[in-house]
């Protein structure tokens, strides 16, 4: 029964489709050929000279001197310190932001207390805050005059100018991320599976990794992808805090701003590149992602 | 298991969903929490589950503090409204849940939880749908499955909520014969929760009618239909014609004219008339009869409904009329109630 049910219900959608295009041809919102063909092109010319032309010129000027010379730039030992320290600063914030923002978006959306709203506020602010200013908070706070300051110095802790002012800036700067892919997510799916599973018996843990991060784990991974890329490319609030020590606390994107500087054009476009790549990577995973993230959402209504 | 509760009070926000609840239920029982929505049923469900706290009361179960212990520990089978099953696993896994969370103590072995979720799938004549996602499946199977996987841990009380409330009609009418059936073979003392008057009549042993936050009346099917306590139920259960009448020195007056109706006891005042669609008997008007003219005519199945315009513009009403007088439109007659209820206000 339910197999005739099915056929019968493509039938009709096929049927309603073909009476669809009918419809298009004469549908009062259609705009004439022309118009269309204009708006169109307006923006295929707005994406090629915002987004395609400046990627081509990017591998265009890596390239440049053939692929010897891309290859050395990026084996010279200061590039890979920058590659180095990038992928750790990524590895420690996207960590970090992980349990922070499933920890935030579960409290968020299976629970209800006081300051929930407030919560949620502050879960934003970082996009809303220059990343400059990000950066400068932590100057504030850890710099040789700040409130931290005289204590550290004291203690021979080095939070400024070294790894760790570096990763928190960027942890403060990406922890948006993981909990605002979350959140709309599993609000949408509410809480009854979760209060199916503890009537069933089940632990707090077990509910937690049996049913709820198997029907959140395609967000999670978008929330990562996301986090990650703005993590190895966050310039404003690392550069406020890094000192630009050569070889030790350079990150990609500063050290692509100071080998252009010093019209080291080959090895600061080969650096870039490999940014690059990296964006292109995630729009791709991006989009993956957000097909998989809509199966998961309840559709059975 | 028996159930009670006692003085159970639940509040969200500035909504009262219970106010006072009090309810014993038998063990091995198959009871019915009627009401329109908002009359706090599902509250009351949930608060039996532990999914919910009471403000204030007491649930029992076998005369032990139930609200000692949480969901977890209760041991009740919990049937969603909209089944909750869990998206990411298949039937079988579905089911299988309650056997592999439990501590390891007592978990069964593998091939024992094999057997006993086909065990139950066999049950609910589902075994062939093992391998599939919840999202491959009908409405009806995915009730089945619900109730299926609740009932693998052997439950001691077993709560549906909304059991049948999203599916279409036919399959709701073979699904409640089902249920019933399947109480009589389990006997697991049951409650489950609808706004369908004919499902809690049909299915359950009693009914308990349900209307903001208080329990209007509890009794067997034919108890609430035949002879309801309060106005809210004779409203509520079955289709009722409600007319405003004014009891005074003994008699019933609409709209200034008496009727040939006894009081028995109703107070004096503004009052209302209830009588069954099926309990008016039409006869030639006269004096102490319900006096209208016929003007609408309806024919189906085994009764003729009447559309009635009652004289000086009191009201008009549908009645159900046997067939075997031929009503036309246009035709004064004479209502007499066969049976009636007079309730205040």
């Amino acid at each position: 029964m339910s197999i005739e049910m099915t056929l019968h219900r493509t039938r009709v959608t096929s049927a309603e489709r073909s009476h669809a295009d009918k419809l298009a041809t004469r549908d009062p919102r259609a705009e004439p050929s022309l118009v269309r063909i204009a708006i169109i092109a307006l923006a295929i010319a707005f994406l090629s000279i915002f987004v395609v032309l400046p990627l081509i010129v990017v591998f265009a000027e890596a390239f440049g001197k053939g692929l010897l010379a891309y290859l050395s730039a990026l084996s010279d030992p200061e590039a890979l310190s920058a590659i180095h320290l990038t992928l750790l600063v990524a590895v420690v914030s996207v960590g970090t932001n992980l349990a922070f923002g499933l920890a935030a978006a579960w409290a968020i959306t299976k629970f209800d207390f006081p300051g929930k709203t407030i919560l949620i506020t502050l879960i934003d602010l970082p996009f809303s805050v220059s990343p400059v200013i990000s950066g400068l908070v932590f100057v504030l706070l850890f710099g040789a005059q700040g409130f931290f300051g005289s204590w550290m110095q004291s203690h021979d802790l080095h939070i400024l100018f070294a790894f760790p002012g570096m990763a928190l800036a960027t942890i403060f700067v990406t922890f948006p991320f993981v909990a605002r892919a979350l959140i709309p997510l599993m609000q949408e799916q509410g809480t009854q599976e979760e209060e199916a599973a503890i009537s069933l018996g089940a632990s707090g843990l077990q509910t937690f990794f049996r049913v709820t991060l198997p029907n959140i784990k395609w967000g999670v991974l978008y929330g990562v992808l996301l986090c990650n890329a703005r993590a190895m490319g966050e310039f404003g609030a690392v550069s406020v805090v890094s000192g630009h020590v050569r070889g030790e606390t350079n990150t990609m994107p500063l050290l692509v701003e100071i080998l252009y500087n010093e019209y080291q054009m080959v090895a600061s476009f080969a650096i870039a590149s490999l940014l690059a790549m990296l964006a292109l990577i995630t729009l791709v995973a991006k989009t993956v992602l957000e097909r998989q993230i809509d199966e998961d959402l309840p559709h059975d209504h | 298991m028996t159930i009670e509760a006692r003085g159970v009070v639940k509040s969200f926000g500035a909504f009262k969903a219970l106010d006072g609840v009090d309810l014993k239920v038998a063990n091995g029982e198959l009871l019915a929490l009627l009401g329109p929505s908002g009359s706090g049923k599902t509250t009351l469900l949930r608060i039996i589950a532990g999914l919910e706290w009471p403000d204030a009361g007491e649930i029992l179960f076998d005369g032990e503090n139930a609200l000692d212990r949480g969901a977890r520990e209760r041991h009740v089978g919990f049937v969603f409204q909209h089944y909750a099953l869990f998206r990411h696993m298949s039937v079988f896994e579905n089911v299988a849940f309650g056997l592999r969370v439990q501590p390891r103590s007592i978990r069964k072995s593998e091939a024992e939880i094999r057997a006993r979720v086909k065990e139950l799938l066999d049950l609910v004549q589902l075994d062939w749908l093992a391998n599939r996602y919840p999202n491959q499946l009908s409405g009806g199977q995915r009730q089945r499955i619900a109730l299926a996987r609740a009932l693998a841990i052997e439950p001691r009380i077993l709560l549906l909520d909304e059991p049948f409330g999203a599916l279409d009609a036919k399959v709701r009418k073979e699904l409640r014969q089902w249920l019933r059936t399947l109480h009589h073979e389990i006997h697991v003392t049951s409650i489950f929760v609808t706004h369908d008057q004919e499902e809690a009549l049909e299915v359950a042993h009693r009914v308990v009618v349900m209307d903001k936050g208080r329990i209007e009346q509890v009794g067997s099917p034919s108890d609430v239909y035949d002879s309801p306590a309060t106005a809210f139920v004779h409203g509520f259960i079955g289709e009722s014609i409600m007319l405003p009448v004014e009891v005074a020195g003994g008699s019933v007056h609409l709209n200034g004219r008496p009727l040939d109706l006894a009081v028995d006891g109703a107070a004096t005042g503004a009052s209302t008339l209830f009588v069954r669609r099926h309990d008016m008997v039409i006869g030639p008007a006269g004096s102490g009869t319900l006096d209208g003219a016929i003007t609408h005519v309806r024919s189906f199945g085994p009764v003729q409904r009447a559309e009635i315009a009652l004289a000086e513009g009191a009201a008009t009403i549908e009645i159900d009329a046997p067939r075997d007088r031929e009503l036309r439109i246009g035709d004064r007659v004479g209502l007499k109630p066969r049976q009636y209820r007079i309730f205040a206000g």
